[in-house]
């Protein structure tokens, strides 16, 4: 278990273009630390950086408060799980499993050895498998195995690179479940890196996104979620993800291609100086379908009408889309995020995750209703979320931090009432 | 790829293909199979299989008057090559290694040049390097024949290993030391074992090239110093000079191509191999 810093960390590759640029980041004893972001953000030279596999250009890195900038990977005592395992082909999964402790025969005689492979199969049942080759193994079975060469030994941390990206969406969904369970039962450090947000939002104790190599907020789940730093944190977390309108700012009054609305108060506060043209953001599930809702309930937010393009029912929700007609000045702002967000140039629409009982069909004119204290702000300039509320997202981190040291605490005394048992 | 959905025709057509092609390889090698059995009355039978099976060829080349010129050269031509092929999978690891692994100024210059070097035919070669070898006294030396080999394996060694390693998955030498290991460890039990299958392969290939050599044989020996197998063929006489000595060169021939035959069984499945499959996903 161990403490990790980054301070000020650079990748420079030879032709001087900064994959990682300037990133800081303090990982606690214990926390499942997520790096995420589109392709070419660098997360991956990151975590490649922590273990050793890549040098690193400017910074310092501390493991326990001791600095390993120019330590080898084998003295850094940090175990990973590869994108594509890494398995070694020519080894049974017993040997495989057992590998780095064979490095280390100082330490492990061949009965802890055996002891210790044996637990680890079992943690992640592959007991039967113990005897076959790489090879012969489905991609889940090749993918445990890999963890199971992370965890046979006491590393100081876990690291995984994207360890989900090559199995299918079914096998992807139980095996985040297992590496969560995994991480709190063994209260390990943990850093893991993926593209997807939803591996960000369910894994992390803590998130770290990324974009062009600079980190762009690093903060629980939670606080991501509902108080995003920027424009690109906001289009990022969240799936489907938010929609972004241009807006005029007078007075007080925000007006969108679908409506007027008016923000309140303490929410307007970061206003004042704003210029007249902003981005709103509001996310999907933030819309009600107004003809379901009384009177006094209407009455306390807003209400905006369009048509409805396209809808989809999904059981549990109907998504419905309502295109709109951008204004040219914010339409470049929007173009570019898309463009960092890895997106196809879709033409703009608002999307609305409405309650299964809403009778919207294609081509209706529909009542959205929406809370305005839900609607965020953004400068088309800086990409500044204008709206962020400090106090709520200071309070969100201590809350989010206490509850994890007790998931810890509870998962670990469980943990030792199984190993007395 | 339709596989699975042939027609029965097709199917048909494929077996007439495997076995005609099979005809047209193995005819020759049971031709000389039968000639070395046949008696040398029997040589000139106008059949194709011996009236009675003898072993007097045989017995002619490794106990009769063939003997002091087909040991000698068997011992020869065994050692030649296996030397020549010792040097030239220990140049072409290094050489592949460093092509398919490093990132240097000149790295396509090196591998063209390989290639370049192997369209010179050899019969232009053979005279300049008679003359040069009877200079510097290499001339019926086993390294006379040792470094003219070298240049017929070097190229074709250094392009498979080459194309063998740009295949191994280098991540796994990184997971190694994630897992602790020193990089000559890393090395030793990780990497060894991947590559071992294409070296074995490279180096049966370049035997072979060796072992077949007949030019550089013929023309820069001339005594059973250093004379390989196949020139030491075609010195064999018969038992008066009005007969051919086909037997006795069948026969020899038949017992060169054992050992050939014995390597390509031995290590099949080396040759063959599927080793490196589930490294990294399927």
């Amino acid at each position: 278990m161990a403490e990790i810093d980054l301070k000020n960390i650079v990748k420079r590759y030879g032709d001087g273009f900064p994959a990682v640029n300037d990133v800081s980041l303090s990982i606690d004893n214990g926390e499942f630390v997520i790096l995420v972001g589109p392709s070419g953000s660098g997360k991956s030279t990151l975590l490649r950086m922590i273990v050793g596999l890549e040098d690193i250009t400017e910074g310092e890195l501390f493991i326990d408060g001791k600095r390993v900038n120019d330590l080898p990977p084998r003295d850094r005592d940090l175990s990973m799980v590869f994108q594509n395992y890494a398995l070694y082909p020519h080894l049974t999964v017993y040997e495989n499993i057992a590998f780095p402790l064979r490095l280390n025969k100082e330490h492990y005689d061949e009965n802890e050895v055996s002891a210790r492979v044996e637990r680890a199969a079992k943690m992640l049942e592959l007991g039967e498998h113990l005897q076959r080759k790489p090879a012969n193994l489905s991609g889940g079975q090749r993918q445990r195995v890999a963890m199971g060469r992370a965890i046979v030994r006491d590393a100081k941390a876990f690291l995984f690179d994207e360890p989900l990206s090559n199995l299918d969406a079914k096998l992807r969904g139980q095996m985040r479940t297992e590496i969560a369970r995994m991480q709190r039962q063994l209260g390990v450090t943990t850093v893991y890196v993926t593209h997807d947000q939803t591996e960000a939002m369910t894994l992390g104790d803590k998130v770290a996104v990324l974009k062009r190599g600079a980190l762009q907020q690093y903060a629980s789940p939670q606080e991501l979620y509902r108080e995003p730093l920027n424009l690109f944190v906001a289009g990022f977390i969240g799936s489907p993800s938010m929609n972004f309108l241009p807006v005029e700012y007078t007075d007080g009054r925000l007006s969108s291609p679908f409506g007027d609305f008016e923000l309140p108060g303490k929410r307007a506060k970061g206003l004042t100086d704003a210029p007249q043209l902003l981005i709103a953001g509001i996310r999907p599930e933030a819309f009600r379908d107004a003809t379901l809702m009384d009177a006094d309930e209407r009455d306390r937010g807003a209400v905006i009408t369009a048509k409805v393009d396209v809808t989809e029912w999904l059981g549990n929700e109907i998504y419905a889309y309502l295109p709109f007609e951008p204004k040219p000045e914010v339409q470049e702002a929007l173009d570019e995020l898309d463009r960092d967000l890895d997106g196809e140039g879709m033409r703009p629409q608002v999307v609305a995750a409405l309650e299964p009982s809403s009778q919207v069909r294609e081509g209706d004119d529909v009542e959205l209703w929406f809370d305005p204290a839900d609607v965020m702000v953004f400068n088309p300039e800086t990409g500044e979320n204008l709206t962020r509320d400090e106090d709520r997202a200071r309070e969100i981190g201590q809350r989010v931090e206490e509850q994890r040291k007790r998931a810890l605490e509870r998962a670990q005394s469980e943990e030792g009432s199984i190993v007395s048992n | 790829m339709n596989s699975g959905k042939k027609t029965p025709l097709a199917t048909f057509g494929w077996i007439a293909a495997f076995i005609l092609i099979g005809l047209w390889a193995l005819f020759p090698v049971v031709w000389t199979l039968s000639l070395s059995l046949k008696s040398s009355a029997d040589i000139s039978n106008r059949q194709f299989w011996p009236t009675q099976i003898s072993w007097e060829n045989y017995d002619l080349i490794i106990n009769g008057a063939a003997r002091d010129l087909f040991l000698p050269a068997l011992r020869n031509s065994i050692a030649i090559c296996l030397i020549a092929t010792l040097i030239a999978v220990i140049l072409s690891t290094l050489a592949a290694y460093a092509i398919a692994r490093l990132e240097f100024p000149g790295k396509r210059f090196v591998l063209y040049m390989s290639l370049a070097v192997t369209v010179f035919p050899v019969i232009s070669l053979v005279t300049p390097l008679f003359n040069l070898w009877s200079v510097v006294g290499l001339y019926d030396t086993w390294l006379g024949l040792i470094i003219p080999y070298l240049s017929l394996t070097l190229p074709i060694s250094i392009w498979t290993l080459t194309s063998f390693f740009q295949q191994i998955p280098w991540e796994l030498e990184q997971a190694a030391q994630v897992d602790g290991a020193k990089s000559f460890q890393a090395f030793r039990k990780v990497i060894v074992p991947l590559a071992a299958p294409g070296v074995f392969t490279t180096a049966i290939i370049a035997f072979f090239i060796a072992w077949n050599d007949f030019l550089y044989g013929i023309s820069l020996t001339s005594t059973s110093a250093a004379r390989p197998v196949p020139a030491a063929l075609s010195f064999f006489t018969g038992a008066s000079q009005f007969e051919e000595p086909a037997g006795a060169i069948a026969a020899a021939a038949i017992v060169v191509t054992i050992p050939v035959i014995i390597i390509v069984l031995v290590f099949q499945r080396q040759i063959v191999s599927g080793l490196t499959s589930g490294a990294v996903k399927g």
